[in-house]
């Protein structure tokens, strides 16, 4: 398989934001750094089944890896290369030019003054 | 593609060119309209800057200087964290149009991605951090 452009690695980053528990999930790891899945339920308003397979998913999306260590004690954490991606796509829709330009013909025809 | 690269724009200014070309290559011109606060270097390599009263400050490469005609800048992209090198460019054309000026605004890059940069993403150094903390700590009980 080929590896996904920019458009599919913001697409999964998207997807998980959309999703309240996910985002929960990324919040939390964001916020306080690795974490197991059994961390993450005494935290969250989620059970440990949910929230451990919300983070497969994640982790097999690239959006989380998970750390080296025995089962139940495997610590996820967040990566923050796809968020970096996503955010330069939100870039260009932040981005306001019909505002300034706006004021740039304002500006100008006040000068005429 | 559903995702912009680039954004475009184009204004028909009843002023000639010349006045357009000062409020946008002047510190006077940018400071009325664009920033509350500017400063510029209008030559190729040149610095500029706008600042705005919400403490926001935008920092400018100026990379193209024909004037009236062409007026191009690079800056960070907003969003992104200080230290991402990645920027747009910004190109202003002037075209006369009647008694006034027809203006076109491109910004472009917001697409740009580095064959590092999707590795990165796909792949991932997932250890970078833990790398760096581990350097760090030994920097700390080399030094202790």
């Amino acid at each position: 398989m080929p590896p996904p452009d920019g458009e599919a690695i913001a697409e999964q980053v998207f997807v998980a934001l959309a999703d309240p528990s996910r985002r929960a999930i990324l919040a939390a790891l964001a916020s306080g750094g690795p974490a197991t899945a059994t961390d993450l339920a005494v935290r969250l308003p989620i059970t440990r089944q949910a929230i451990a397979k919300h983070l497969g998913l994640m982790a097999e999306a690239g959006l989380v890896t998970a750390e080296p260590g025995e089962r139940r004690r495997v610590r996820y954490r967040l990566r923050s290369a796809p968020m970096q991606v996503a955010q330069q796509f939100l870039a260009a829709l932040a981005r306001d030019w019909d505002g300034p330009l706006g004021a740039l013909k304002d500006h100008l025809d006040k000068g005429d003054d | 593609m559903a995702f912009p690269d680039r954004i475009e724009r184009t204004v028909e200014i009843a002023h000639p060119p010349a006045r357009v070309w000062a409020a946008l290559t002047t510190a006077e011109g940018l400071s009325a309209w664009f920033g509350q606060q500017a400063g510029i270097d209008l030559r190729p390599g040149g610095s500029a800057w706008m600042k705005w009263d919400s403490g926001h400050t935008a920092y400018m490469r100026v990379e193209r200087v024909e004037e009236p005609a062409v007026f191009g800048f690079t800056w960070h992209i907003f969003g992104l964290p200080e230290d991402d090198p990645r920027r747009t460019y910004v190109e202003f054309t002037l075209e006369p149009a009647g008694a006034g000026t027809r203006l076109t605004m491109v910004e472009s890059g917001f697409s740009q991605l580095s064959e590092d940069a999707f590795r990165t993403a796909y792949d991932g150094n997932a250890n970078g951090w833990v790398s760096e903390l581990d350097e760090l700590v030994g920097y700390l009980d080399a030094a202790a």
